[in-house]
């Protein structure tokens, strides 16, 4: 009985192992994100970048100031004097300027709410996304990217990561050659190390505005595991008390 | 004060005659095998969840939306703003989750102990009713979020509808309420998923358990206990190697409930949306009929349905062959009770045949499962570069629907014509302890 259990169990974990590599599929040929949105400083350095040069285009409407203020431990006073620069109140959600008519005739695209970003397309993809602009003069805004092509967003953060550009390879016949790798043509304020750890705390901050919950989820999923497995126990026990009568029964 | 309780107990019992008489039927002197093992958690297991569905259900609707303006912001709202609002989508989402894995356990088990034979065939069409008004359940909870994949999941699947010649067109505009999924379709399903699909679900699940308890349970050895010797330690007349169902079973279910609860948290609170397999990436994308998302695809438990529907070609000019092959695959299990004429229950002294082919519709049915949710067709280009992934795919996934109907074909003939060499079953239950 209890080897048949086992092999049992043994065989639905087998099974559902099998499926996690599928499971990881999203994000493929990414480089990890490496977030830690439990690392409060790092998502008040994200939420900065995001509000020095996301704002401007990119609204987070499911996200309130004052939200951020709790969540990311920073008195009202630095939320309004560091962060908004909108000019909204305290208890509003944090709403671009960017005019819909002119985000289209300037881009030919509406930017998009950046809220639920982090979960539609994965903090891998926006981390990487960040990393892999590069200059292209064919393109209306002047820049490309590697991760999302013919994206029509500049890169925001050029004066931190300086200018890119892309080296190709050879062309094949018929076909425009492929990009290679990406190449710092004239530096910027950041070092590779220091742009790489600044786009880390930008996606983090956006992996914390998807999810706000995700903050206290874990801490209070350990006590809940906790208790139920010390229950689950206690049930195990008072079960095999019951079952003496049943096993002397025989 | 335990007198004012038993006056009142006497006091409901003096108008209700019925109630202790038929709590005792069904609990303290319900008796049922004592060698259950692990799979006969998953009945008691899948009425949990259905509670839990109800509840967090009840709770979800008091801040849900029912617009195709507003539904996707009110969820967000009940995920960011409502008091543990969170906490309550993410157990109703894991929840319909687990409903599947739970009820997929439950019917394996019935396939591999024969619970669906003489006498509880009845127990297992309700069974079977029940698995289906389950998936439309599923289907059009899935839909209320009004995220992209929503959306385009209802449309495709609504649009299967199509394929029935002559009325297919305005049948799919007749459940839409629309010429796409739209307003009146999410007000429609939200009216059936919360009102009355339940109220059938509920109903259904009383019938089950009642036609159960008319014929009692099947066990692990498949072995009649009603037949065997009579006399416990119990009651007299009530058979040897039974036990009552309360406190010995109440307290044994309890166990399971704990492990699964646990199993559960961990879910909702480390893994809430399954890496994209409870919780889509694409439904965080409000619904927009502009953007298709790159893979549409049904909920991971809709994917063995899903990939026979795609692996079945079309011809004679109408796809209707893979709708039909969809129905048919749950059909076939419904009539199980016919197909397989065994007249041994329990896999433990089937034939070998039996327990390959068991082995095949189990394989079978998990790899269309991986075909139908895109996986395959990931995996294809990585494990065999330069293969062409349409034709791999087709292949594979038509042997696996092969796999899966070649089941219920080889047991028809294996047992209807005698193939079968099964063991001697024993006189009474083995007790594995
Ligand atoms: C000048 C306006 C502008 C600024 C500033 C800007 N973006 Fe964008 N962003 C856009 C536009 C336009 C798009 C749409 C691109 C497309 O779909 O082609 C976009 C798209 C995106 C996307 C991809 C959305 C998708 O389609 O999934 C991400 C992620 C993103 N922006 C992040 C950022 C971040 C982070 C910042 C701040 C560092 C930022 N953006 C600053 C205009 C801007
Ligand atoms: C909401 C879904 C369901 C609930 C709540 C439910 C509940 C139960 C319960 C409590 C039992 C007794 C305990 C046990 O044997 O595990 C049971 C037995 C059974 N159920 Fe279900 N069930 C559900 C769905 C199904 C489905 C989909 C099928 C198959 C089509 C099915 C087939 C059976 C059979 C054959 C038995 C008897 C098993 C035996 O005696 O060996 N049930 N069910």
């Amino acid at each position: 009985m209890i080897k048949r259990t086992i092999s049992s169990i043994a065989l639905a974990l087998g099974l559902a192992v099998a499926t996690i590599p599928a499971l990881a599929s999203e994000g493929e040929g990414l480089a990890p994100a490496g977030t830690n949105i439990r690392d409060q400083a790092s998502l008040q350095r994200g939420a900065k970048l995001f509000f020095n040069y996301c704002v401007g285009c990119h609204s987070l409407k499911y996200v309130r100031y004052s939200r951020l203020a709790s969540d990311l431990g920073l008195s009202e006073e630095e939320v309004m004097t560091n962060l908004n620069f909108t000019g909204a109140k305290f208890g509003e959600p944090v709403i671009s300027h960017m005019p819909a008519d002119d985000a289209k005739t300037w881009f030919g695209k509406d930017p998009p709410d950046l809220s639920l970003e982090a979960r539609a397309k994965g903090v891998d993809f926006i981390f990487n996304y960040l990393n892999s602009f590069y200059l292209d003069p064919t393109r209306p805004v002047g820049w490309n990217n590697t991760v999302f092509p013919n994206a029509s967003m500049p890169n925001p953060l050029w004066e931190l990561q300086g200018l890119q550009t892309a080296v190709h390879g050879e062309a094949a016949p018929g076909q425009e050659a492929v990009v290679e790798k990406l190449q710092i043509s004239t530096p910027g304020r950041m070092s590779p190390e220091e742009f790489r750890g600044a786009t880390r705390d930008l996606t983090a901050f956006l992996e914390y505005a998807a999810e706000p919950a995700a903050l206290e989820r874990q801490s209070i999923g350990v006590w809940v595991i906790l208790f139920l497995a010390g229950l689950t126990f206690l049930l195990y026990l008072l079960k095999h008390e019951y079952w003496k009568d049943v096993h002397e029964s025989h | 004060m335990a007198n004012v309780f038993s006056r009142i107990g006497d006091w409901v019992n003096e108008r209700a005659p019925n109630l202790a008489p038929t709590y005792r039927k069904h609990m303290t002197e319900y008796f049922a095998p004592k060698n259950f093992n692990l799979w006969y958690y998953f009945g008691s297991l899948a009425l949990l969840v259905l509670v839990n569905q109800i509840v967090t259900g009840i709770f979800l609707t008091m801040n849900y939306k029912t617009s195709a303006l507003e539904a996707f912001n009110s969820v967000e709202y009940i995920m960011r703003d409502v008091e543990w609002g969170w906490l309550i989508r993410y157990m109703h989402s894991t929840g319909a989750s687990l409903f599947f894995v739970v009820v997929f356990l439950h019917m394996f088990r019935g396939i591999m102990y024969g619970s669906f034979k003489r006498p509880r065939e009845l127990v297992w069409i309700l069974g079977m009713l029940i698995f289906l008004v389950l998936m439309a359940e599923a289907f059009m909870g899935y839909v209320l979020p009004w995220g992209n994949m929503s959306f385009w999941g209802a449309k495709v699947i609504i649009s299967l509808f199509g394929t029935i010649p002559y009325i297919g067109g305005s049948l799919v505009e007749w459940i839409m309420g629309d010429f796409l999924p739209a307003d009146a379709t999410l007000n429609r399903f939200f009216a059936l998923h919360v009102i009355a699909l339940p109220l059938v679900l509920l109903l259904l699940v009383v019938l089950h358990l009642a036609a159960l308890h008319e014929v009692g349970s099947n066990n692990p050895d498949g072995v009649d206990v009603k037949h065997g010797p009579k006399g416990n330690k119990w009651n007299p007349e009530k058979p040897i190697d039974a036990i009552p169902f309360h406190p010995y079973y109440t307290v044994k279910d309890l166990v399971g409930v704990g492990f699964f609860l646990t199993i559960a948290a961990f879910i909702i609170f480390f893994a809430p949306t399954f890496g994209g397999w409870f919780l889509e990436h694409d439904n965080f994308t409000p619904a927009n009929n502009l953007v298709t998302p790159s893979h549409i695809k049904p909920s991971w438990y809709f994917t063995p349905f899903y990939a026979i529907l795609r692996m079945i070609p079309s011809f004679f000019g109408t796809a209707i062959w893979g709708v039909i092959g969809m129905f048919g695959a749950i059909l076939l299990l419904a009539l199980l009770p016919w197909i397989d004429k065994g007249e041994v229950r329990s896999v433990r002294y089937r034939g070998l045949g039996f327990r390959i082919a068991l082995g095949v519709l189990v394989f079978s049915f998990l790899a269309l499962g991986l075909v139908g949710a895109g996986v395959t067709a990931e995996v294809i280009p990585e494990w065999f570069p330069g293969a062409d992934v349409t034709t791999w795919e087709n292949a594979f996934g038509r042997l696996m629907v092969l796999g899966y109907f070649g089941f219920f074909v080889f047991v028809w003939v294996y047992t209807r014509f005698g193939f079968e060499k099964t063991k001697p079953v024993p006189e009474r239950v083995t007790m594995h302890d």
